[in-house]
């Protein structure tokens, strides 16, 4: 049987639209209204509010915990103190990435992870000893994010605490009568926070936020309009950017964390003693320069496009619905070089971008590469340039 | 006296088009200034907080035909360009319904066959219908016209390669075209639809700016006019940004100084400096003085041939042409500060019809019927309002829970017979309010602030002759090759050096850009420049 979330009384009364994704095996709303642009910019121009409770979520507690993390997690939890989070990934001894996910420090000992997919028995059989536990908390609590310039101040109203929560902090906090963990996460690029609740009080946190959310034009936003920020944002998807190594069935279905664009977790790596689960095979792949990808950003040339379509009798096609395939790359030779996930028309940039893998001789800043799409059963080849990720990234995200 | 100061190019007018047009002149390296008359660019594209916490987009309410080339070319998403979506349009009826269309096709048609099943159907034949048309004309539209005068064979062959064009075209499509561009709006609709809210609804996009009804000549060309909205590969489409027009324009300024285009406000040109048959400068009212062999004026024809330049300069039939293009603006503004969204009886508590345009002309007759009241010089008893509550597209609009409405008025003669518009003002405002408040009961209770915006205003404030929104009418022989005479449709003056580049030249008006674009193409070329 299909679960739904903690926020499901709201969520469906607001879905309009009638449509629902599986999510984790919970019901979310693919778009509460029939324009899910207008979702979309609520994110970037006001706030929306988004139902991510179908999260895996994992509480890691004792003692002992951030040491079991330090050899689990590729990035240093021992830097991330009480009160911080970090966005983080886990690997294999081979290097290659099984997951990633964000993990909140709530104190000195205890933790929560969050997974896309079901991680509990792999993570417990990595316990080794010491004082470590592991829940399945995914059902206890609620998560509600709300994102966009908006939501400092919003969130303000309802708990002043949120003035001092940096990027990437958290904060118990207290909404109506529900105690809640605020952090400063999200998976839209944009000024956000996330709020965990208890499933019991999660009703009630819905109804108090839009209390003093809706007269400034807050809406809920679907996934279409996450999933179209996110590419923005230039965050990876499982199972579209890519596998689970846990599951993959060769090795050209996994990747490990430099070659997903992650190079930065392991930036400290020369004064960080840690053993954690491939590191060495990491080591050895930095060291002798081995990664097979890189994963960067490529925007199309937006007059190529046009013309590509026009030339067709077609309408410049600009679909803010995301597209997640594998578009092919190629170079001058029409040699495959790559190919491209996710790929969007984002109305922001007013360009159509795309999170792509490249080989990393063809992955310059600037390079061109020719992106393959289909027009009526025909292949074409659009100029595209290699671009940083994050493609958008306002400055209030971080402020 | 003083040395003056020395630029490449000055652009007279500091609206969309002037700003357009500097921003290419700079990005190609000329030392450009732009010179705005008022203490904002904007020209007719701005936003103002005329009550605390409410913005107003005093005249033009939505980014409508804007082209996507210059979104690109003058990177303006660098400098904050922010086309929000208006997903709704929202229609009430004569009887207290409603037709309420959105984004989702299906669910589009359900709302339709509520009025008929007939039109339902017929909705989605007519927008490919349009859609073929706006797609086969758009080169042309996106092209600078060849001068139909001229007898140089490179202007022969382009208008030889314009009959082959239109010839290739499947023959459908061609006679599609010129039914539009020679017939009614109403001819078009009944073909297709037969409830009158379809109708309606449809046919308002064939008068807006213009001096005609529905059931005039013509109406069917602006009504061709308005679907050339490109906005995200759905023609049609219009958008809104964020903060208004005004938000758009401060955009394009941004854009304009980052190429390093000066803008100069508070600087009322007098008159262009000229000698030996060409542009030298300009001077100010205050007499200043300002030389560039290159001048364009983004203001409109009237006074870009008759008030910056001596018209004894210019031969007489320009003179004369100009002289004769129509102006007679008949579209007036009334805007409104709210405590709140209004109630619309049936849909109380909702506010996604609010997201887009409301049509308050629910038939043909009601259409024609408010435009008799023009043709006789006066302004409709029960005018056609197209309304948008933008603060629930862009909540920095308004403050929380308030709400700030635009409301595009027609129609309103710039000429009234037997009074004036100082004098009629307020109550034209009150005839608008009694509309508004048989639509959305409980109106006038909400109104924090109104503001009446006539022709006459819109010709003090902004300069555009009669108050023609598009600085001329949308009429035929004021199109194309003749837009705004002919021989002088191609951005170029009688004066060397002087050039023009606002809505008053090919394509025409609207938040388009393309007159600005286009008139920069043609100036850097005289100057060896592309």
């Amino acid at each position: 049987m299909i679960k739904e979330t903690p926020f499901h009384g709201r969520t469906s009364a607001a879905n309009q639209t009638g449509l629902w994704s599986h999510w984790a095996g919970y019901l979310a709303t693919d778009r509460y209204q029939m324009s899910d642009k207008f979702e979309y910019f609520a994110i970037r121009n006001s706030a929306a509010v988004i139902d991510t409770s179908p999260l895996y979520k994992y509480r890691i507690y004792g003692v002992d915990a951030e040491k079991y993390l330090a050899g689990v997690l590729t990035r240093d939890i021992r830097k991330c103190r009480p009160g911080q989070a970090h966005y983080t990934a886990w690997s294999d001894d081979d290097g290659w990435v099984i997951e990633d996910g964000v993990i909140l420090r709530l104190s000195s000992d205890e933790f929560l992870l969050t997974a896309a997919e079901p991680n509990l028995a792999y993570l417990q059989g990595l316990i080794s000893g010491g004082q470590v536990n592991i829940e399945d908390v995914s059902d206890e609590y609620g998560a509600l994010a709300l994102q966009g310039p908006y939501s400092k101040e919003i969130l303000k109203q309802l708990s002043p605490e949120v003035e001092d929560i940096g990027y990437f902090h958290l904060a118990p906090a207290k909404i109506g009568n529900a105690a809640v963990t605020i952090s400063r996460t999200g998976y839209t690029g944009d000024l956000g926070y996330e709020v965990w609740v208890g499933a019991d009080d999660a009703l009630g946190l819905w109804d108090r936020l839009f209390e003093v959310a809706a007269p400034h034009g807050v809406i809920p936003a679907g996934q279409t309009a996450l999933l179209i920020t996110r590419i923005e944002a230039g965050l990876i998807l499982i199972d579209v950017d890519f596998h689970s190594a846990r599951y993959a069935w060769n090795d050209d279905q996994k990747a490990t964390a430099p070659e997903l664009n992650m190079g930065w977790m392991l930036r400290d790596l020369k004064d960080d003693d840690r053993a954690f689960i491939g590191r060495k095979a990491i080591e050895r792949e930095i060291k002798g320069k081995s990664s097979r990808w890189k994963t960067v950003g490529v925007m199309v040339d937006w007059e190529h496009w046009a013309r590509t379509h026009n030339e067709r009798g077609l309408i410049t096609p600009k679909d803010h619905t995301p597209e997640h395939g594998g578009m092919m790359l190629y170079d001058e030779k029409v040699e495959r070089i790559g190919y491209v996930p996710s790929f969007v028309y984002s109305p922001v940039m007013q360009r159509h971008i795309g999170i792509a893998r490249l080989r990393p001789e063809h992955a310059e800043l600037g390079a061109r590469v020719g992106l393959e799409v289909t027009i009526d059963h025909r292949y074409e080849i659009v100029d595209s340039y290699v671009t940083k990720l994050p493609f958008y990234n306002p400055p209030r995200k971080t402020a | 006296m003083a040395s003056k100061s020395k630029y490449d190019a000055i652009v007279v007018g500091g609206g969309h088009n002037g700003l357009v047009n500097g921003a290419y002149l700079a990005k190609a390296g000329l030392k450009t200034l732009i010179l705005e008359r008022r203490h904002l660019v904007g020209g007719a594209a701005i936003t103002e907080e005329l009550y605390p916490g409410f913005s107003f987009t005093t005249f033009s309410y939505a980014l409508s035909l804007l082209r996507p080339e210059i979104i690109h070319e003058l990177e303006l998403t660098k400098h904050g360009f922010m086309p929000l979506l208006m997903p709704s349009s929202f229609a009430p009826t004569e009887d207290g319904d409603y037709l309420l269309l959105g984004q989702d096709k299906d669910e589009n048609h359900h709302q339709i066959a509520r009025h008929s099943k007939h039109d339902a159907d017929a909705y989605d034949a007519y927008g490919h219908m349009m859609e073929q048309v706006v797609h086969a004309i758009r080169p042309l539209m996106d092209s600078i016209p060849p001068d139909i005068t001229s007898k140089d064979p490179e202007e022969r062959a382009r208008l030889a390669a314009i009959g082959s064009y239109l010839a290739d075209l499947p023959p459908r499509v061609l006679h599609n075209l010129v039914r539009l561009l020679t017939g009614s709006a109403a001819d078009i609709l009944e073909d297709y639809f037969e409830s009158d809210i379809m109708q309606g609804w449809l046919a308002s996009s064939g008068i807006i700016g213009t001096k005609v009804g529905p059931r005039s000549q013509g109406s069917g060309l602006v009504l061709l006019y308005h679907s050339f909205g490109e906005h995200d590969s759905a023609y049609g489409a219009w958008a809104f940004h964020k903060g208004g027009n005004g938000g758009f324009t401060q955009v394009l300024a941004r854009a304009a100084e980052a190429f390093g285009a000066e803008i100069r406000l508070d600087s009322t040109v007098d008159h262009v400096l000229t000698k030996e048959g060409r542009a030298t400068g300009v001077t100010l009212e205050d007499g200043t003085e300002f030389s560039a062999k290159t001048v364009v004026s983004a203001v409109d024809p009237r006074r870009t041939f008759m008030q910056l330049v001596d018209p004894r300069e210019l031969p007489s039939e320009l003179v004369e042409d100009i002289s004769r293009f129509k102006f007679q603006g008949t579209s007036a503004k009334v805007n409104f500060a709210l405590d709140a969204n209004p109630t619309f009886p049936g849909l109380e508590g909702r506010r996604d019809q609010y997201q887009g345009f409301i049509n308050i002309g629910p038939s043909l007759d009601y259409l024609e019927r408010a435009f008799d009241d023009a043709k006789y010089g006066w302004y409709s008893s029960r005018p056609y309002i197209d309304g948008c509550i933008q603060s629930n597209v862009d909540p920095d609009m308004a403050p929380p829970g308030k709400a700030v409405m635009s409301n595009f008025i027609q129609y309103a003669p710039y000429h009234l017979r037997e009074s004036d518009w100082d004098t009629e003002k307020e109550n034209l405002g009150d005839v608008v309010q009694a509309r508004l408040e048989e639509v959305f009961p409980g109106f006038g209770d909400l109104v924090l602030h109104r503001e009446v915006v006539t022709p006459l205003d819109i010709e003090r404030v902004t300069g555009l002759t009669e108050g023609n929104i598009f600085a001329g009418e949308f009429l035929a022989p004021q199109m194309f090759f003749f837009r705004p005479a002919p021989g002088w449709n191609q951005y170029r003056t009688p004066i060397e050096g002087y050039y023009q580049c606002g809505s008053g030249t090919h394509p025409g008006g609207c938040v388009m850009g393309a007159p600005g674009r286009f008139a920069s193409q043609q100036i850097l070329g005289d100057l060896g420049k592309k």
